[in-house]
């Protein structure tokens, strides 16, 4: 996988995952485009499409959500849109029946569980259960830190 | 100072604001506050004002001056703040940034953490997104934790080895050691990351794909993949019944590779493929998903005809699901083994033809493509219905293949001339302005060499711009007929059809509008001009009015228009006599055969093309080629669309050159045809695959020659040509085996000097056997229009003895008769 978008029907950005360096000014144009390309298709087409040398994988979800993946030519289309499936399983584990905003304020919890998922662009674990026990790890050893000696808390985000 | 504001309120104050402007101003002013922050050097809220930044980053605004804080995050103790840190690093610290190396130090000591998310962290971003210089200063740690106990790590690894080859491809050899046992855990996430790994080193290395096969590798993928099928339910792992799909699509994936071209590979994968493709449950796209890798495996190994039959018929199945997104995939899989499977996938025409009325538009395109692989001389008829109907309706981005690609399979499979005809007007009357303007000539030497049909087809032309004359290429056309068999057109002779009734005047009506007409291109107007002129010869009662019209145009402002009317006034007023001779009817041109669909050759269900000095095989389509073979050929300098009468095409004034022009002619006024640049090529026989002598006029017998001999391998050639076609030489070779083993997969390749053309047909067999005990016999033809002396490069490939040999070879001692 090349790199993972998902944005609102109003193509405003939720989450950006790059897997292939590019300039930021590269990065806005093919958001931008792409944002565009598949704002336009119909209800009635069909999950791919081709765009530039790339396969573009994309799923509606919330009636106001697009979960949009690039992924190379010898790619499985697919399966790839089992591997986006499988994260908003994971996102509506975590938050507990998902929906936009969840992500629009958890954006960074949002990252770090496709971290624990996907990572330079494949898959890294397919048991459910044992990435959602990983990210409650983290969670509890990111709640720790946060107090120093005295019980204060601090540096919360 | 007070505490900075908490990311979550911060997201809630943007998302109040009502306008662009007032959401910039809110961003700014935070921004100001974040950056006094950071230079307070504040540690407490650096985490904090850091995910805030990436927030705003998100929208769309600049968020650089946080680079060098996401340093510090990652290199502070905290685990938030580690967190965040490496967040902000992969967002904001690709390699294209000066600070990107900074991190090395951080990560290395992160690598070696004693907390497992920690090394987590580092290797995630490691394996994201490290620069090359960073991978090969961190690969010896990725090394290491490659070879930990600890699943949660040694997965990441596993990822992170793939980016650090991926950059770097020198250090693949480093992790080969690691990759031993790296297929014995249970641990699903390491299987997973250890086959994506291994897929990676074979797919980059020759030298590690070869090295795999013989540790048995296949052998070990597929006891694992076995398990998974058979073993009962794993909730921990099941998706709608089907255990880990991911890492079944990744392992077939990984067959896939090791099984390619490898004989001994295929077949120990051959039974569990069978398994897969027809136990795998279709009812969800998880399952079709695992059957669609399991097709894409099947086709690209050596896989038995049986494996392959049924990878095609899924296919076909897939083809009829409800779930578009299936239907897709079948026909992009399908349109890459039409060639090599052409007759399996025929079976499932009627299916590919009805995709062409599916909603979706990429669907639509790729049946449109595998429908053009599909016809043939048997279905060209029923196909042709319904791609005409296609082009009536379809969308205008696909007129212009389309229409090309009927004109192609019109002129291949045409089953009579007046089909031909009817075809081609169908295709000028539907999308006539989306014909591609190199169609046109193409057409009028079809016209031309259909001699009979000449009536019906003008009749025709000129009722269908009679309504309508804005589609140029059938104004074009039309003007174009019109003007060459005007005659037929008023004289009412036309068998095929009740002949019209159309006087003199009424034609040059209709070819005058075109010329008046605000729609028509400046070309189209030289066509109706010329044509107008040549009814001058072919009417009898106007040619005073063609008269009239031609001078009115010798004052255009359009300066063709303007030139051609000033010469055609000439030839009126000096050269009249010579009228008839220059404005006879075209000669019939000989037919040139465009490269249509190379040959390919199969060899062990595989394609190559067999020819190397041919255009690059097509997918069925071969629009814009085909119509530049035709202007290369045409060779000369006055190669416009226009199909030049050749006088008029000289950039000259009227007078002077038109004179040397004819100075060969004979100027008694008998019929001389017109100088047209003669395309004197003989048809190429693109079918027939025996090789049997194909003239029926043999030229006396040529001596045969030895083209190769060396270890072991002989190649003869044997030479056939006509008397009457003396530019095709049709060379059987034989190739034969005087060691004590058999040469296998034996691939025969010729590429000839420009000035010829080749054709290689398919070979006997791929196997020489040992001893001279039999032959393997291709045909070659030779095409030598300019007579030029033979020469031959040969390229030889097979396995021998266990190795892979190959060879390259001139041959130059081809006999005199072979090519004079």
């Amino acid at each position: 996988m090349q790199f993972m978008l998902l944005f609102s029907r109003q193509g405003k950005l939720r989450l950006q995952k790059w897997y292939v360096p590019l300039s930021d000014k590269e990065k806005k144009k093919i958001t931008r485009e792409l944002v565009q390309t598949v704002l336009a298709r119909k209800p009635k087409m069909c999950s791919f499409l081709e765009w530039r040398d790339l396969k573009i994988v994309y799923k509606r979800l919330y009636a106001s959500l697009y979960f949009c993946c690039a992924i190379e030519d010898q790619d499985n289309e697919l399966i790839t849109l089992e591997i986006i499936h499988r994260y908003v399983e994971l996102l509506d584990k975590y938050f507990g029946s998902v929906c936009e905003l969840d992500i629009i304020f958890n954006f960074e919890k949002a990252y770090f569980i496709l971290d624990e998922f996907l990572l330079g662009g494949e898959v890294q674990e397919t048991s459910k259960k044992n990435v959602l026990k990983a990210i409650e790890q983290a969670d509890l050893l990111q709640e720790v830190s946060k107090f120093n000696f005295s019980g204060q808390s601090i540096g919360t985000v | 100072m007070p505490a900075p504001i908490r990311l979550r309120e911060l997201i809630r104050t943007i998302r109040t604001a009502r306008t662009q402007a007032e959401e910039r101003e809110m961003i700014q002013k935070e921004c100001a506050a974040i950056r006094s922050s950071f230079r307070e050097e504040d540690n407490t809220y650096r985490c904090r004002n850091v995910a805030k930044l990436l927030y705003m980053h998100m929208l769309g605004y600049p968020a650089h001056f946080g680079q060098l804080e996401c340093l510090k995050l990652i290199a502070s103790q905290k685990f938030t703040d580690k967190r965040i840190g490496y967040l902000g690093a992969m967002l904001l610290l690709d390699e294209r940034q000066d600070v990107h190396l900074l991190m090395t130090n951080c990560i290395k000591n992160d690598l070696n953490h004693s907390t497992q998310y920690v090394q987590g962290l580092a290797l995630c971003t490691l394996g994201c997104m490290g620069s090359s210089e960073m991978c090969r200063d961190l690969a010896g740690e990725v090394e290491k934790l490659l070879k930990t106990s600890n699943s949660y790590l040694r997965k990441k690894a596993a990822l992170c080895a793939v980016h650090v080859i991926r950059k770097v491809p020198e250090l693949m050899e480093m992790f080969l050691p690691a990759t031993k046992n790296l297929l014995n855990e249970k641990n699903h996430g390491v299987l997973h990351t250890s086959v994506v790994l291994l897929t990676e080193m074979c797919e980059r290395s020759p030298d590690m794909l070869a090295h795999f096969r013989k540790v048995g590798l296949v052998p070990q993928l597929v006891r694992i993949l076995k398990n998974l099928i058979m073993s009962g339910y794993s909730p921990e792992h099941d998706v709608s019944g089907i255990s880990d799909p991911f890492l079944q699509v990744r392992i077939l994936r990984l067959l896939r590779i090791l099984g390619r071209n490898d004989d001994d590979s295929s077949e120990a994968m051959n039974d569990i493929l069978a398994q897969v493709a027809t136990n795998t449950e279709t009812s969800k796209n998880v399952g079709n998903a695992i059957l669609y890798e399991t097709v894409l495996t099947i086709m690209d190994i050596k896989s038995e005809s049986g494996l392959r039959v049924l990878a095609i018929n899924i296919l076909g199945r897939f083809l009829l699901n409800n779930d578009k997104n299936i239907r897709y995939v079948a026909l992009t899989s399908l349109l890459k083994t039409v060639q090599t499977d052409h007759n399996a996938v025929q079976r499932h025409r009627s299916t590919i033809v009805d995709c062409l009325k599916d909603l979706d538009v990429s669907i639509k395109r790729r049946a449109m493509e595998l429908s053009f692989a599909l016809v043939n001389g048997n279905n060209v008829r029923g196909m042709m219905k319904e791609l005409l109907y296609f082009l009536d309706s379809c969308e205008p981005e696909f007129k212009a293949d389309c229409a090309s690609g009927i004109f192609l399979a019109a002129e291949k499979y045409a089953p009579s001339k007046r089909w031909h005809i009817d075809t081609i007007m169908r295709v000028l009357t539907t999308a006539g302005s989306y014909v591609r303007d190199d169609a046109v000539p193409n057409l009028i030497q079809l016209i031309t060499n259909s001699v009979e049909m000449h009536a019906y087809t003008v009749q025709r032309l000129y009722k269908a711009i009679l309504g309508d004359y804005s589609q140029q290429p059938l104004v074009q056309v039309a003007s174009w007929c019109i003007g060459e068999y005007g005659d037929l057109l008023v004289s009412g002779q036309c068998e095929e059809e009740e002949p019209i009734q159309v006087t003199e005047d009424e034609v040059l009506d209709i070819l005058e509008s075109v010329l008046i007409s605000n729609m028509s291109a400046s070309v189209t107007r030289g066509y109706a001009l010329t044509a107008i002129m040549k009814l001058s010869t072919r009417f009898t009662c106007t040619v005073n009015r063609i008269k009239k019209v031609v001078s009115v145009y010798g004052s255009s402002i359009d300066v063709e228009l303007q030139q051609r009317a000033v010469e055609y006034n000439a030839l009126f007023k000096k050269y009249d006599h010579m009228r008839p001779a220059l404005l006879e009817r075209m000669p019939v041109m000989e037919k040139v055969t465009t490269n249509g669909p190379t040959e390919i050759v199969q060899t062990n269900g595989e394609t190559e093309p067999a020819v190397l000095e041919t255009k690059p095989p097509p997918s069925g389509l071969q629009p814009a080629s085909q119509a530049n073979d035709l202007l290369d050929l045409l060779g000369e300098s006055d190669i416009t669309p226009v199909i030049p009468t050749a006088p008029t095409s000289k950039p000259a004034s009227a007078g002077g050159e038109l004179l040397d022009l004819l100075g060969d002619l004979n100027l008694t006024g008998s019929p001389v045809s017109a100088p047209v640049p003669q395309i004197a090529q003989p048809p190429f026989l693109l079918d027939g695959l025996s090789s049997q002598p194909l003239f029926n006029d043999i030229a006396a017998g040529i001596p045969s020659i030895t083209a190769y001999n060396k270890n072991g391998l002989k190649i003869d050639f044997t030479f056939e040509r006509s008397n009457t076609n003396p530019s095709v030489t049709v060379i059987t070779i034989q190739a034969s085996n005087s060691t004590e083993l058999d040469m296998t997969d034996f691939v025969f390749q010729a590429a000839v000097p420009k000035t010829f053309q080749l054709q290689l047909l398919s070979p006997s067999s791929s196997v020489i056997p040992a001893f001279n005990s039999g032959n393997i016999t291709q045909v070659i033809k030779v095409l030598n229009p300019q007579k030029q002396q033979l020469r031959m490069r040969i390229k030889l490939t097979y396995n021998h003895k266990g190795s892979a040999m190959q060879d390259l070879a001139e041959v130059n001692n081809f006999p005199p008769q072979s090519w004079q």
